[in-house]
């Protein structure tokens, strides 16, 4: 009995499973197994809302971020939830301004750094050659460079402020990517479909870009999480040494800046815990995303 | 053997070079170092003659082989502000900062190691889940967030740990005291680094278990332990040795932040203050080591490969 019910059983899931295999699409796929991963979901809805709540940060702020309202250093109360800075501002209003600075700073970084790396890796990969050696040799040069060393040279020597951090950043971070670009261009050029595309003549542009690059998305996507974050850890940082988002625009590293002073420190940990912790959940959401979209997307993780 | 590390380093010379060209190109659109000298009390006559005596009159390219033949000659010049020899400079910085790379990485391995082993040979469990999850975290705390908890924690509430510099002002230090100096910018460093090396070597680990020669191993009978630390550990090598060579340049860059906060005397500190007073011959000076240490780092980490897996060619 028991033994014909688990037979039954084990047909049944396999009957299921044939089902979804035949009839989901592939982004159906990737959200069933990226459902898997709990963390991951929870990271989801976090930045869900803290993105939602930076994005709505003008409607949302009791207070006008740069406008003295309060008491100097008051301590978190009903009026002002997480108390006031040095100035008089209110921290919550503050926190919510910073969050879409420190957003918008790492997708910008992360958007143009991706730009530039699938380009490069693209060329690179596809061209080989005189061009591959040239462009890789840049790579090799780029990274070399201790990252945070070039970062701060290039931000003491630019005037600091969002824009030029984005920059920075930006230009900075894509070595990572050519690199990936590079290696999946070549494993790919040697499949058949590239080659049957070469064979047909079809323009370089429609090979590049309609045939080779939505088959590097998923690992250039993956990739791109871990850049997010990464720039966003930068900007935290330079920022909190006074090379980043200048005051009184607020991001989250320089409103850890006052920390450094040891009255805040110890007596005043409204001030720079928020900051500090909403960078951690930000990243770490970052990071828990990430890595499950390795997983979803990835087409082997269900072989086991 | 010989061969190879001959080529591989032909071809970081030209990397290197490189290297200086963007550093010098990106310093010369700054502005003139002078700009920092410049105030009421100096005359614009001072000033052009300091500038002809730095060789600042030139047009870049100039400047820049200059630099490079002294260079060349084992002179990395002389810091603008304090008019000191910049490998002297370098030379005094250097030695704390390798002390705090060194045990940082060193501790870093003794976690990340034993943790993304066991995380792996008991994928799914508890356990995995509690080391991912605070691998996930180490490396998702900025240093500066971290060290500023740390310091708030041992120095400001329970008052045991000093928290700036490398030894007691006052005291000719000791090695108790600067290890009680070191214990919370090694903590700091040492998380991050751990945080991302307990994921590549967790995913190393799991990659061999699932090799065909282990299987063997495990049909064999020899025993759990002997499976994974004899067989298994050999081959997982190559990717820890791979993680330890991606570090060098990460450490060196999260090194000048917990410096600064620290107010360690080492090489991030001396390159923080010469970045403000745009003192061009140290920044260049750092720029140049720093990126033959990762270079150097690269082709160690290119000849550890050859060492501890045979199967691997060097042409």
């Amino acid at each position: 009995m028991q033994a014909e019910e688990r037979h039954d059983l084990k047909m049944k899931s396999q009957e299921k499973k044939q089902n979804t295999i035949t009839t989901e699409s592939y982004l159906q796929t990737v959200f069933r197994r990226f459902r898997k991963h709990h963390l991951a979901m929870v990271s989801m809805i976090i930045l869900a809302i803290l993105g939602g709540a930076a994005i709505l940060a003008p409607i949302i702020a009791p207070y006008d971020p740069n406008a003295i309202v309060g008491p100097f250093s008051g301590a978190p109360s009903k009026e002002f939830w997480l108390g006031t800075d040095q100035i008089g501002r209110d921290v919550l209003s503050r926190l919510l301004y910073a969050t879409r600075v420190s957003l918008l700073v790492g997708v910008m970084a992360t958007l143009i750094s991706t730009i530039i790396g699938v380009i490069l890796g693209l060329l690179a990969g596809y061209f080989g050659g005189v061009i591959d050696m040239v462009i890789m040799r840049f790579t090799d040069m780029v990274m070399s460079f201790p990252y945070i060393l070039l970062v701060l040279v290039a931000a003491s020597i630019f005037k600091p402020g969002m824009w030029n951090i984005i920059l920075i950043l930006g230009f900075v971070d894509w070595p990572g990517i050519a690199r990936l670009v590079r290696g999946n261009v070549l494993s790919l050029r040697e499949t058949n479909f590239i080659k049957g595309n070469i064979v047909a003549g079809m323009p370089l542009r429609h090979i590049l870009f309609s045939e080779i690059l939505p088959n590097t998305v998923a690992p250039i996507l993956v990739y791109a999480t871990s850049v997010l974050a990464l720039s966003m850890l930068d900007e935290a940082a330079l920022s909190f040494l006074g090379m980043g988002v200048q005051p009184p625009t607020a991001s989250l590293g320089n409103m850890l800046n006052g920390a450094q002073s040891l009255t805040v420190l110890t007596s005043q940990p409204w001030l720079w815990l928020p900051p500090g912790l909403l960078i951690v959940i930000l990243v770490i959401a970052i990071n828990f995303v990430g890595d499950a979209l390795r997983d979803a997307l990835d087409p082997n993780s269900e072989q086991k | 053997m010989g061969k190879y590390i001959l080529k591989r380093i032909l071809i970081a010379i030209p990397v290197l070079i490189g290297i200086t060209i963007i550093d010098y190109a990106i310093m010369c659109l700054a502005g003139s170092p002078l700009e920092m000298l410049q105030g009421p009390r100096i005359s614009e006559g001072a000033i052009e003659a300091k500038k002809i005596a730095l060789g600042l009159d030139k047009p870049f390219y100039i400047q820049y082989f200059v630099w490079l033949g002294q260079l060349l000659q084992g002179n990395m010049g002389y810091s603008i502000k304090s008019s000191q020899a910049v490998s002297a400079m370098i030379g005094s910085h250097l030695g704390p900062t390798l002390l705090l790379m060194g045990v940082s990485l060193l501790v870093s391995l003794i976690i990340a190691i034993p943790a993304g082993i066991y995380s792996a040979v008991h994928q799914y469990s508890k356990g995995d889940y509690a080391v991912v999850t605070m691998s996930f975290l180490g490396s998702s705390i900025p240093g500066f967030f971290l060290s500023l908890l740390l310091i708030y924690l041992f120095t400001v509430k329970l008052g045991v740990l000093p928290s700036s510099g490398m030894t007691t002002l006052g005291t000719d230090g000791g090695f108790a005291d600067v290890v009680k100096h070191m214990v919370m910018p090694v903590i700091v460093l040492a998380a991050s680094m751990a945080g991302s090396n307990i994921r590549y070597i967790r995913s190393a680990v799991l990659e061999i278990l699932q090799q065909d020669y282990l299987r063997t191993a495990r049909a064999k009978g020899i025993g759990r332990f002997r499976v994974i630390y004899k067989h298994a550990l050999r081959n997982a090598l190559v990717p820890i040795v791979t993680v330890i060579g991606m570090q060098i340049p990460m450490l060196f860059g999260g090194a000048i932040i917990i410096e600064q906060v620290f107010s360690w005397p080492g090489l991030g500190l001396m390159t923080m203050s010469a970045i403000s007073n745009r003192d061009y011959p140290v920044i260049m000076g750092v720029c140049l080591l720093s990126a033959v240490v990762v270079l150097i780092g690269n082709l160690v980490t290119d000849i550890m490969y050859a060492l501890v897996d045979p199967t691997i060619q060097l042409q």
